[in-house]
Order: structure tokens, then C-alpha cells, then sequence
């Protein structure tokens, strides 16, 4: 690797390193929240692009992936059950099943393309939120709409990453300290999407993206090599959810609705499909940017017109709708696509 | 003569219309044999049926002296047989190199585990499969375009770089659908000495075309199919002078 990039890696390290405490110290803690979001969203969203945007497959279920992760931590994590594993035994085996769920998502749909396979996923994407919603009857697995409550957080070398730590003289809150864990993460998500993409599977899944008869021609067994992009996806989804469960110390139903999906689908779509930067770029915009708008627009109109004229949250869905528009219409590969669709659109 | 690709009654139906009638053809090993017919004879439906991509509805066929009774295209890929399209299907925003070497797709191994942690196994693997793709577009006479995205490339080399990332996955028999089709006489010119050199490097070839010229000067055996249905099979100038093959053609241009 040429001097240069090493160069780049260190200043992007240190600035990850940094950013917690600079924001945590300026803004509170409230906004280190944010990034942890930020770091999650990310990792979903680099997982989608596996499958919408390496392998064309559009999926608007992707959630279920999330949530099937993020319930497997609560039940083998809380006392709704009283088991008490420890994270980094939940962690592979949430991905692994969620993977597993890829699979068994995947196989019905393999004929399936475009417009059909989106509403077949949306539909499985819902039957697993209504399962989690109605399993507390007649045996009580999921507790149903009230969630399940009191999940351990995640230890690290014994380490409840909850509990705020000393170090060098900096006190390091709980929010800092699971940032530190999802960035490590996210960044271990990043390089295997990176390897991926520059491989065989990775061609595979763009070949078939860009013409299937003809990858099915070349030898590619598309099946298995979807199912793969499923599966691969849905382990990303599946880690993610493991996190955010022992994150929150909490979860319910109401978190893995298809608004979410649509959400992180717009992660992929307005950073650049296919393209892991501009993943990570939309993972980051639209994460922080309407909680940025949440927190200023109201006390910005009270500055403008000395009283709040719209409710911030609306005007915050309309500005989003018209900023996806707008992406969509001036940059349709995104925000920073891949640099030879760039070069596409630049002629 | 040892023969390579035995068709034997094969049938293919759509819906009530019979798009081939009881085919059979024998093609030898190291020979260059046509295809041709009128529009909508059925020669590409017979490249589909034979490939995988269409399922048969009767027939066999036996490859290399075994039947191939393989039913998706993949397998047949891997069994030696590579095809090209009518209408150029390559892997439009893929570089040339890149759709090359998933031509190879069946010919490596390289997994999940293998492309994230590169082991030595996986990096000797793609070091080998990168330079087996820049010596094909050599061979087809593309390599200055090796990075240049498949979309890009003049319609003459569209056509090169598919018959190379079907060369790719080592084929026994390659089967060209109409790869003259839209060519300029220089274009055809270098692309019939192509088909010619891969002749002469052991490769069988089954070639559709309408351009009467390159089928004559290439071709050692010719079948001409109407209908669906085989009317001729024979050397191409006793083909040319067949009257039922004048009649099919003259009647398709009537
Ligand atoms: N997928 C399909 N569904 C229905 N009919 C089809 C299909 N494919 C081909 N046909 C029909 O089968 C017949 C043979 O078509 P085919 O494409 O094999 O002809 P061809 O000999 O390749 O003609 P051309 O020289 O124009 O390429 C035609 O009547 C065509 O309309
Ligand atoms: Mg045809």
C-alpha cells in the first residue's frame, strides 16, 4: 500500500478515535448517541448493499434480519427467560441464524426479480414483525407489543460497556465506550465488504446484476450464488441487531417496521448502490442529519418568526422526502457512486 | 472422426407453435459447423435448448460421448460447452477484464472465506485467473481495453470480448449466435480469421450466421433448419445448390 493511503487511515483512525470525546465534550452525550446509531445504520446498510447493491436483489424485508438478531440477544440475555449468555456468544450465533433466515427468505424468491421480489420480501419483512408481536401467546417467547426489557449490556473483558470508565483522565460514558465497539465493528464490516466485492463472489454478484442469462451462461450456479448474497446480507442485518438489543436494553416490535427497512434502503440508494464509501456516507447522512433538524428547527424558527410555525418532525419528513427527490433527480447513482458510474454521468 | 456433439429428435415447443421438429445433428470434434436459416427457423432456439436455458421438450443430447443430461445452463458451461448471444449480452458495467474472468467462475474455487481473509490459495488464484483474462483479450485482440468498461467498447469488440469470456470457461465446443451480425467486411474479415484460429487451436466451433459469404468460407459441414425442422446437412457448396434450401429461402423472402 503506497505511503499516502497509510497516511489517509491513520487521520481517519484518529479522528474516529477522537470524535466521541470532541462531540461528547461540545454537544453532550445526547449526540454520541447519534454516532452510535450512525455506526449501527451503517452496518445494516452495508449488508443490504450486498444484496441490492452487489447483487441487484431488491429487498424491502431487510429489518427482519435486524430484528431476528436483536431478539436472539434479548431472549438469551434478559431475565424474561433468566438466561444469561455472555455478547460474544450471542453475536455469531444471532449471525448465523439470521443468515439462516437470509437463506430460507432467499430460496422461495430465487425466480423472482425487481418490483415482484420487493413485495415478497416487504411481506416477509412484516410476518416476522407480527410474529414478534403475537408470540406471547400460548407460550410466552417474544412478550409480545410490550417488548422485552432489562437485556444485559454488552461486556467486554467483563466490562459492561453501560458503565462509564476512567481512562488517561477522561471519563468515558457508557454511549462513548459502545461507540468505540460499533466503529471496530463497523469498520471490521467495511473490510469484508471491501474483500468481497474484489473476488470471485463478488463478481458472481454483480454479473448477475447486470445479466443474469449470461452469468447463468458463464457457469455461475446463480442460485446458490444468491442465496449467498442473502445470507451474507442477512448476517450484517443479524449482527447489527445483536448490538442494537444490547445497546438499548430493550427492544419491542415497534423498532423493525418497514419504515425502517425503507430507511436503511435509502442509506444504500442516496449514498451510491454498490459502492461501500458512499454506503457509509448515507449511513452517516441519514443518521445524523434529521436528528441535527429535530434538535434545530425548532428553536431556528423561534429565532426567525419568534414562534415555532411547523411541527419539526413533519417538516422533517417533508425535507427528507424532497432531499430524496432532489438526489434522485440530479445524482441518480447517488451521492458518491461508484467512480466509473461517476464518469458515466459526468459525460 | 471422433464426434463431440451428438443432437438427437430434439423438440422444443411454445405454447402450440413446434419451434424445433425432431433435430438431430452430429457435430465432430475440431470442425467448424453452420447453422443457418431464415428468420425465425429456430437456430437460437436450438442454441437455448442445448445450452440449458430453454428446457427440452424431447431429445437427447449426447456431449463427448455421454448424454448430457444436465438441465441448467451452468452445468452445461461446465461440461465444455460456451455460447455467445444473438443480441450481446455482456456484463455492460463490468471492465472487459472483469467480464472475462467471470467467464472463469466455474474453473475457480475461491469462496466466502477464501476472498475475505486472501489466503495464499485465494491470492495465486486470482493472480492466475487476472492473467488468464488479459492473455484472451489478447487472443481476441482487445487487450488495450482490458479496463475499460464493457459499454464502452466499439460493437466489433463487444462481440470479441463476449467470444473471449466464452473462451473462458474452457470450452470443448463454442457456439457463436450470428457474431457478424452489424459487422463492417473489415470487421468480419478479422473475426473470420479469429473463428479460423481457433480451429487451428484444437476448439470446435457451431456457428449461426446469415452472412452467406462467411458461412462458405468457414464452415466444413452446414445444416439448414426451416421451420424447426433440419431440411440439410452437407458441405456447404453441395448446401448451396440444395433446392429445397433455395426454396426455404427464396419462400422466407417472398
Ligand atoms: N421465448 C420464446 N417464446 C415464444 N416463442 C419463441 C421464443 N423464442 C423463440 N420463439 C419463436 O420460435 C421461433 C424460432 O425462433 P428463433 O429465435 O429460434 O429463430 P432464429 O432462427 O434464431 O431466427 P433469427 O435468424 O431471426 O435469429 C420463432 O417463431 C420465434 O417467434
Ligand atoms: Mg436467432
Amino acid at each position: 500500500m503506497p505511503r499516502k493511503s497509510w497516511l489517509g487511515m491513520a487521520l481517519i483512525g484518529a479522528a474516529l478515535a477522537l470524535a466521541p470525546i470532541v462531540v461528547g465534550a461540545s454537544l453532550g452525550n445526547a449526540w454520541v448517541r447519534v454516532l452510535d446509531f450512525a455506526a449501527l445504520y451503517i452496518m445494516l446498510a452495508l449488508g443490504l448493499n450486498i444484496v441490492v447493491g452487489f447483487a441487484g436483489l431488491l429487498d424491502l424485508g431487510y429489518i427482519a434480519f435486524y430484528a431476528v438478531g436483536a431478539y436472539l440477544y434479548a431472549l438469551l440475555a434478559s431475565p424474561h427467560f433468566g438466561i444469561h449468555w455472555p455478547a460474544w456468544a450471542i453475536l455469531p450465533l444471532g449471525a448465523a441464524v439470521a443468515g439462516l433466515f437470509g437463506v430460507l427468505l432467499g430460496a422461495p424468491t430465487l425466480r423472482l426479480r425487481g418490483d415482484y421480489l420487493a413485495i415478497v420480501t416487504l411481506g416477509f419483512g412484516e410476518i416476522i414483525r407480527i410474529f414478534l408481536n403475537n408470540l406471547n401467546t400460548p407460550i410466552n417467547i417474544t412478550n409480545g407489543p410490550k417488548g422485552i426489557a432489562r437485556i444485559d449490556p454488552i461486556s467486554v473483558f467483563g466490562q459492561p460497556l453501560s458503565k462509564p470508565v476512567e481512562f488517561l483522565g477522561i471519563t468515558f460514558s457508557g454511549v462513548m465506550l459502545y461507540y468505540y465497539l460499533f466503529v471496530v465493528l463497523a469498520l471490521g464490516i467495511v473490510f469484508v465488504g471491501i474483500r468481497l466485492q474484489d473476488s470471485r463472489i463478488g463478481r458472481a454478484w454483480v454479473a448477475i446484476r447486470e445479466d443474469e442469462i449470461a452469468a447463468k451462461a458463464c457457469g455461475i450456479n446463480t442460485r446458490n450464488v444468491k442465496l449467498l448474497a442473502f445470507a451474507m446480507g442477512a448476517t450484517f442485518g443479524g449482527v447489527s441487531g445483536g448490538l442494537f438489543a444490547g445497546f438499548q436494553e430493550f427492544v419491542s416490535p415497534e423498532s423493525f417496521g418497514l419504515m425502517e427497512s425503507v430507511m436503511v434502503l435509502c442509506m444504500v440508494v442516496l449514498g451510491g448502490m454498490g459502492h461501500i464509501p458512499g454506503v457509509v456516507l448515507g449511513g452517516l447522512m441519514l443518521t445524523v442529519l434529521p436528528e441535527a433538524f429535530r434538535h434545530g428547527a425548532g428553536p431556528m424558527q423561534q429565532a426567525m418568526f419568534g414562534k415555532v410555525l411547523l411541527d419539526p418532525e413533519a417538516l422533517r419528513m417533508l425535507l427528507f422526502g424532497l432531499a430524496l427527490i432532489a438526489v434522485m433527480l440530479y445524482r441518480p447513482a447517488g451521492l458518491w457512486p461508484e467512480p466509473r458510474h461517476r464518469r458515466e454521468l459526468a459525460k | 472422426m471422433t464426434v463431440l456433439l451428438e443432437a438427437r429428435g430434439v423438440t422444443k415447443y411454445f405454447g402450440g407453435v413446434q419451434a424445433l421438429k425432431d433435430v438431430s445433428l452430429t457435430i465432430n470434434a475440431g470442425e467448424i459447423y453452420g447453422l443457418i436459416g431464415p428468420n425465425g427457423a429456430g437456430k437460437t432456439t436450438f442454441f437455448n435448448a442445448l445450452t440449458g436455458l430453454y428446457q427440452r421438450d424431447g431429445g437427447e443430447i449426447g456431449f463427448c460421448g455421454a448424454a448430457l443430461r444436465l438441465s441448467s445452463p451452468h452445468e452445461v458451461a461446465k461440461a465444455g460447452i460456451a455460447r455467445t448471444f444473438q443480441n450481446i449480452r455482456l456484463f455492460a458495467n463490468m471492465t472487459a477484464r472483469e467480464n472475462v474472468m467471470v467467464g472463469r467462475h466455474s474453473r475457480t474455487r475461491a469462496g466466502v472465506v477464501g476472498a475475505v481473509l486472501r489466503d495464499r490459495a485465494t491470492r495465486a488464484e486470482e493472480a492466475a485467473l487476472r492473467r488468464r483474462a488479459d492473455e484472451l483479450l489478447r487472443y481476441v485482440g482487445i487487450e488495450h481495453r482490458a479496463d475499460d468498461i464493457a459499454r464502452h467498447l466499439a460493437y466489433g469488440d463487444q462481440r470479441r470480448l463476449e467470444i473471449a469470456r466464452a473462451l473462458a470457461t474452457d470450452p470443448k465446443l463454442l457456439a457463436l449466435d450470428e457474431p457478424a451480425a452489424g459487422m463492417n467486411a473489415t470487421e468480419t474479415a478479422s473475426l473470420k480469421s479469429l473463428i479460423e484460429g481457433l480451429r487451428a487451436d484444437g476448439l470446435t466451433v457451431l456457428l449461426i450466421e446469415h452472412d452467406v459469404k462467411l458461412v462458405m468460407g468457414l464452415c466444413d459441414r452446414v445444416a439448414v433448419l426451416d421451420y424447426g425442422e433440419k431440411i440439410a446437412e452437407d458441405v456447404p457448396a453441395s448446401v448451396q445448390r440444395n433446392p429445397k434450401v433455395i426454396e426455404a429461402y427464396l419462400g422466407g423472402a417472398a
